[in-house]
């Protein structure tokens, strides 16, 4: 964290989420400063994805409080939440590109419902986002026409369309080949430089995140486990997070799904 | 996405939905007859209306030139009041009967007029001297069984 | 024994509670829609664009099946009608049945079968594909942009369906009745032009097609937006928009066939 970086941008405090009486964050306290990439892991069903919710003001916890850039999200009322929605921008995990537009205008989506720019414009800042991404030639294919890692470079392009102060993104490596999985990690890390955001990353991909992220936070059992900066995580002996990080078959989350003695489901009665 | 292509297939649907609509109207139904809210109106009083409803046609000659406006009773003399609106194109004389007829045998009831000789044509809100009542089922049987009653006795002297 | 008949209970109680909660959560999507329909209301491409793909591309499948039920009705009215020596009125049944029942019911039920099965299912995909919650990400509202102009363009693309239908079965009626059985012509349109009254037969017979258009539509979209998302689920929503229109078609006919014409007689 150096000077440059400055308030609070995202603040959960003593933070409360359950899901049709399933308790799923059972105290969650975060800060994540402005300008910082923090990437959420745990396993699945931890709250990761539940986190993005809460902060982009999809999900409202049960108890405690979520503040982005000083507003206290749960409190807004549908006007002032859109509006605080055009600072936010999120990347979904499989794009959620709109199938039925191109992807020129699936990334012409967000310029031409919330601003009146002239369409001569628009075209401009949808090639200059395109060229960001690399797929400034592709503009005119639809989006089954693409592969899994373009069409999560136009969503990401898509996404950053407003240049918003705050980036989401739900699990943007899973399911892509590495050298996808190197672009879309490289992107995350100079848009944030470049445009001064504040990145929260959820994801299962250690090595790429260990790579670009500021830090790293491990949810287990609804609560924060742990938050680390990357060099630590590499280092630490903390059973929970060396399964994680190694790849480990089993450890502090069990291989076998609880249920009754082997042998006497076997042979008995 | 072409909006040219979509607004020019939508035209065409409306156009056509249009005209079936307006073929509906014109050759289906009869949007070129009687229009309610024009003409005059004129009030004929009966002992009986029958089954006479409202917006029944009143003719002349066989031809409809209104429609029956509203049917009410008179609380003092317990006659039925009925106005008819009349088109404008007819006049009738002062004169002028109304009976309450039958299309068919067993059809729906209307108003038919019979204009007289009178040189004085009924104005709006006037009222017709002359009119028949409807004939009841009931009181022609009625009437018959008792004509042929009153017969027989006679027959057995 | 008493198990069962508890068990009976049970489940019907949770039957008519699920049932319900759903009309509730219906009756609050359609206020939550109606509220969105000031804004969509201006966007006309979009509802343009929906007009097409529901109403438009239902052209073909309504006009066939005007002419068809037209013509049988044709045939079957003569035969009965002839018995009583009334052949000349067969224009008369003919374009009552139409005007009245046939054409707005029969319009709402292919509808519901061909283009609002449709609108469910491209719904309940973008909710699944997670556009509808990407739209909502970026601030705008997905009931005004992807719900509300299917709906309207239910709405509007009815009435127009089922006057086609009317036209097309009197004309159908027209051939086989004119022209392959030989009812005098100017019998066959002059009994209709009499017996047909402009308000009250065909103004009501619209009016049923818009209400028809306002139930199908919004049931369409409604099952779409609460679509689970799997393919089951999908697949499911889909069948059920078609189920309840149809149903919801016939019990609103027999109501507003009850309020409209039992006046008369």
């Amino acid at each position: 964290m150096t000077l440059l970086h400055g308030s609070e941008m995202i603040a959960l405090k003593d933070v409360h989420f359950s899901y049709a009486d399933r308790p799923i964050l059972k105290g969650i306290d975060l800060s994540i400063k402005k300008g910082e990439i923090v990437a959420i892991m745990g396993g699945s069903g931890s709250g990761k994805t539940t986190l993005l919710g809460l902060i982009s003001g999809r999900l409202k916890p049960q108890s405690g409080s979520v503040f982005v850039d000083g507003l206290d999200v749960p409190g807004l009322n549908k006007a002032n939440l859109y509006g605080l929605r055009r600072r936010i921008g999120m990347l979904f995990q499989f794009g959620a590109l709109f199938t039925d537009l191109s992807v020129f205008d699936n990334i012409a989506f967000p310029y031409r419902e919330q601003t009146s720019l002239p369409e001569a414009l628009i075209r401009t800042l949808v090639l200059m986002k395109l060229e960001a991404v690399g797929l400034r030639g592709a503009r005119d294919l639809k989006p089954a026409e693409l592969s899994g890692g373009m069409a999560r470079r136009v969503a990401l392009a898509r996404a950053v369309a407003l240049d918003p102060s705050v980036m989401l993104y739900d699990e943007p490596f899973t399911g892509l080949d590495p050298i996808s999985v190197g672009i879309i990690g490289r992107l995350i890390k100079r848009l944030n430089r470049a445009l001064g955001m504040t990145s929260v990353i959820v994801t299962h991909d250690i090595n790429e995140s260990l790579r670009l992220v500021d830090r790293v936070i491990v949810l287990s059992e609804g609560k924060i486990h742990r938050d680390m900066v990357p060099d630590d995580v590499r280092t630490t002996q903390d059973p929970f997070i060396r399964q994680f990080a190694d790849g480990l078959p089993d450890g502090p989350v069990p291989f076998h799904y609880p249920g009754a003695d082997y042998v006497s489901e076997l042979f008995g009665a | 996405m072409n909006r040219s292509k979509f607004d020019f297939a939508v035209g065409i649907f409306v156009a056509i939905g249009l005209l079936a609509i307006v073929f509906m109207a014109l050759k289906v139904g009869n949007l070129a007859g009687f229009d309610s809210g024009s003409g005059y109106v004129l009030e004929a009083r009966f002992d009986n209306i029958g089954g006479l409803k409202i917006r029944a046609p009143v003719k002349s000659a066989g031809v409809v030139v209104g429609r029956v406006d509203s049917i009410g009773l008179d609380s003092e003399t317990y006659e039925a009041v009925v106005k008819l609106r009349i088109s404008a194109n007819y006049r009738f004389s002062k004169d002028t009967i109304a009976a309450i007829l039958t299309s068919g045998l067993l059809g729906e009831q209307y108003v038919g007029l019979e204009s007289g000789g009178d040189p004085v044509y009924l104005a709006n809100g006037d009222r017709l001297g002359k009119t028949q009542s409807a004939m009841v089922l009931e009181k022609l049987i009625s009437q018959f069984l008792f004509s042929k009653a009153a017969e027989t006795p006679a027959k057995t002297k | 024994m008493i198990s069962y008949l508890t068990q009976f209970i049970e489940m019907l109680g949770r039957f008519v509670t699920s049932r319900i909660d759903r009309l509730g959560l219906a009756a609050r999507f359609a206020g939550l829609l109606l509220l969105a329909l000031g804004v969509s209301i201006r966007r006309t491409t979009l509802i343009i664009r929906e007009v097409y793909f529901s109403g438009v591309r239902s052209l073909s499948i309504i006009t066939v099946s005007g002419l068809f039920v037209g013509m049988v009705l044709a045939v079957q009215g003569y035969e009965v009608l002839q018995r009583y020596g009334s052949a000349e009125s067969l224009g008369v049944i003919v374009a009552l049945s139409l005007v009245r029942e046939l054409g707005p019911v029969v319009t709402a039920l292919l509808f519901a079968g061909r283009a609002s099965s449709a609108v469910t299912a491209e719904i309940a995909l973008m909710r699944a594909t997670e556009q509808l919650a990407a739209m909502d990400m970026m601030a705008v509202d997905p009931l005004s942009r992807v719900v509300a102009p299917r709906f309207l363009a239910a709405v509007f693309s009815m009435p127009f369906l089922a006057a086609i239908f009317s036209a097309a079965g009197v004309i159908g009626a027209w051939i086989i009745g004119v022209h392959l059985i030989g009812i005098d012509d100017g019998a066959f349109w002059s009994q209709m032009q009499a017996n047909v009254d402009v308000r009250i037969d065909v103004l009501n017979g619209l009016l049923k097609s818009i209400v028809f258009g306002t139930a199908v539509g919004l049931i369409s979209v409604f099952e779409g937006y609460f679509a689970a998302p799997t393919a089951e689920g999908i697949a499911s929503a889909t069948t059920r928009t078609v189920v309840i229109s149809s149903l919801s078609v016939l019990l609103l006919d027999l109501v507003l066939t009850v309020m409209m014409f039992r006046g008369l007689s």
